[in-house]
């Protein structure tokens, strides 16, 4: 079969690797470059368990193919902490246990920061409706918003600061 | 399985040349495609990605009207303001299609092209009396949107076709849109109703242009001649909306499925169509 070569920068750094044509770039991540972080929950754009930014914008990288990202940015839940510093966002879905199995829980980290990023002071609604695509099938979603709240909080605070 | 390949072309001739193979599929967004790709139901050897051609991303101005192209995500056409200040309905039409994850790649020519009864962009691009470019191994034509799809998942194009872009015409002063579908949530369902409303008013805020467009209630999306022209030559009074809806109601051909019978879906498309009325009457500034 041949593959195609595609060369990526992921998390900032520069990627390459040997994809078939109809590989998905989830597939790409966790079995050619071993991102194990986005997980595959359902392969068709329901759950968002497999949330990457692509070129800055937020996907379902079960949806995209991986030839499709010859050339562009990919971030992935792999790339949130810096150094041993979790994002603060990582750090309330500690503190408000908004987490138990924790399979949605990488989609949801990277949804909610790509949320913080665009609109730094959300209301409780406009979280709600922009995780929409992240399902959860443990924790009933209040500790999530509850912690995606609290996170932006602090976030504009060290802004401000 | 057979080897599939993936081109990605950077201009429409490429494209066209590309897609002239019988198994060859466009690919914008990916949304259904790649959906129907993993469960086996769509089998293609080449796929034709669009996103790299010039004028099939991105919106842009032309002879004072906008043009969208094709394989525009819906993200990108709600940061236009210029767009949403002018069709504030196609962008909600846009907007609604899934969440945060798809629409981040859903395109319009997409939504159109998969041919879903219920496509949410679909019903405020034909009430806009969109034009559709399309380019194909004979070179370009243009036409109504509407001409597009004949049937759930079947399209007029021919082999090697695509649209490349989106046109709207020109928009007077006192003109706008709406957009409205019936869930049965609030967030990620398909559409049980929709509605499309576009009005142009004068100066004393009477209707001088309408057309109204309904989407899920019919094989395909269709404009409704009737209920545009049922709101001309008035201001919005009671008289008129129910006109209005009793030629949507009349127009609706729905099937009964789990998400609403044919009585109820032809029910909320009137009511639907009343409500957009008065959105796009509000918007027009009357
Ligand atoms: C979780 C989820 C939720 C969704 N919710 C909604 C919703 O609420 N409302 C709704 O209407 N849809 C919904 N969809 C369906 C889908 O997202 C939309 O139909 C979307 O607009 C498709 O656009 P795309 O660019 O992703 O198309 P693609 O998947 O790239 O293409 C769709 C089809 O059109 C063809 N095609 C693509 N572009 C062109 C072109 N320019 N010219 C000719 N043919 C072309 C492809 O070959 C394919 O057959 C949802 C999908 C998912 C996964
Ligand atoms: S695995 Fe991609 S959305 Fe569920
Ligand atoms: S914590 Fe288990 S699915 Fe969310």
């Amino acid at each position: 079969m041949s593959k195609i070569h595609i060369t990526t920068t992921v998390n900032g750094d520069p990627a390459e690797f040997l994809a078939s044509p109809g590989m998905t770039l989830l597939d790409a991540l966790r079995d050619e470059l071993g991102l194990t972080g986005a997980k595959e929950g359902c392969g068709s754009g329901d759950c968002g368990a497999c949330s990457v930014m692509l070129d800055g914008r937020l996907v379902c990288s079960c949806l995209v193919l991986a030839p499709e990202v010859e050339g562009c940015r990919v971030e992935t839940i792999e790339g949130m902490a810096q150094g041993g510093q979790l994002h603060p966002l990582q750090q309330k879905f500690l503190e408000h246990a908004a987490l138990q199995c924790g399979f949605c829980t990488p989609g949801l980290l990277v949804a909610a920061k790509a949320l913080l990023d665009a609109h730094p002071d959300p209301t409780e609604v406009e979280a709600r409706y922009w995780l929409a695509g992240n399902l959860c099938r443990c924790t009933g979603y209040d500790k999530i918003i509850r912690a995606v709240m609290d996170a932006a909080a602090d976030l504009r605070q060290e802004r401000t600061a | 399985m057979p080897e599939l390949a993936y081109l990605a072309p950077s201009s429409p001739e490429e494209a066209a040349r590309a897609l002239a193979s019988a198994g060859s599929r466009p690919l914008s967004g990916g949304t259904d495609l790649l959906v129907q790709l993993r469960a086996g139901r769509v089998k293609p050897d080449v796929i034709v990605d669009l996103k790299k051609i010039a004028g099939a991303v991105g919106v842009r101005e032309e002879n004072g009207g906008f043009v969208i192209g094709a394989a525009t995500s819906g993200a990108v056409l709600g940061e236009h303001a210029g767009l949403v200040r002018a069709w504030p309905g196609i962008v909600e039409g846009a907007n609604l299609i899934g969440s945060t994850q798809v629409q981040g790649r859903a395109s319009l020519g997409g939504n159109l092209c998969n041919g879903s009864p219920a496509a949410d962009g679909v019903p405020a691009l034909i009430a806009a009396r969109a034009t559709c470019v399309i380019v194909g191994p004979n070179g370009r034509r243009e036409v109504p949107v509407e001409s597009i799809v004949t049937g759930p998942g079947k399209t007029s194009l021919v082999q090697g076709e695509f649209v490349l872009e989106f046109r709207l015409p020109a928009r007077p002063a006192r003109a706008s849109d709406a957009y409205l579908r019936l869930i049965p949530r609030t967030e990620m369902d398909i559409a049980v109703a929709g509605v499309g409303v576009n009005l142009v008013l004068d100066a004393g805020g009477v209707v001088t242009h309408a057309h109204v467009a309904i989407g899920a209630v019919a094989p395909t999306a269709l404009l409704v001649a009737s209920a545009g022209a049922a709101l001309v030559g008035g201001k919005l009074d009671d008289a008129r909306l129910a006109a209005m809806e009793a030629a949507v109601r009349a127009a609706c051909k729905p099937i009964s499925d789990k998400r609403g019978t044919a009585e109820y879906r032809t029910k909320i498309a009137g009511v639907l169509s009343r409500r957009a009325a008065l959105i796009a009457y509000d918007r027009a500034g009357a």
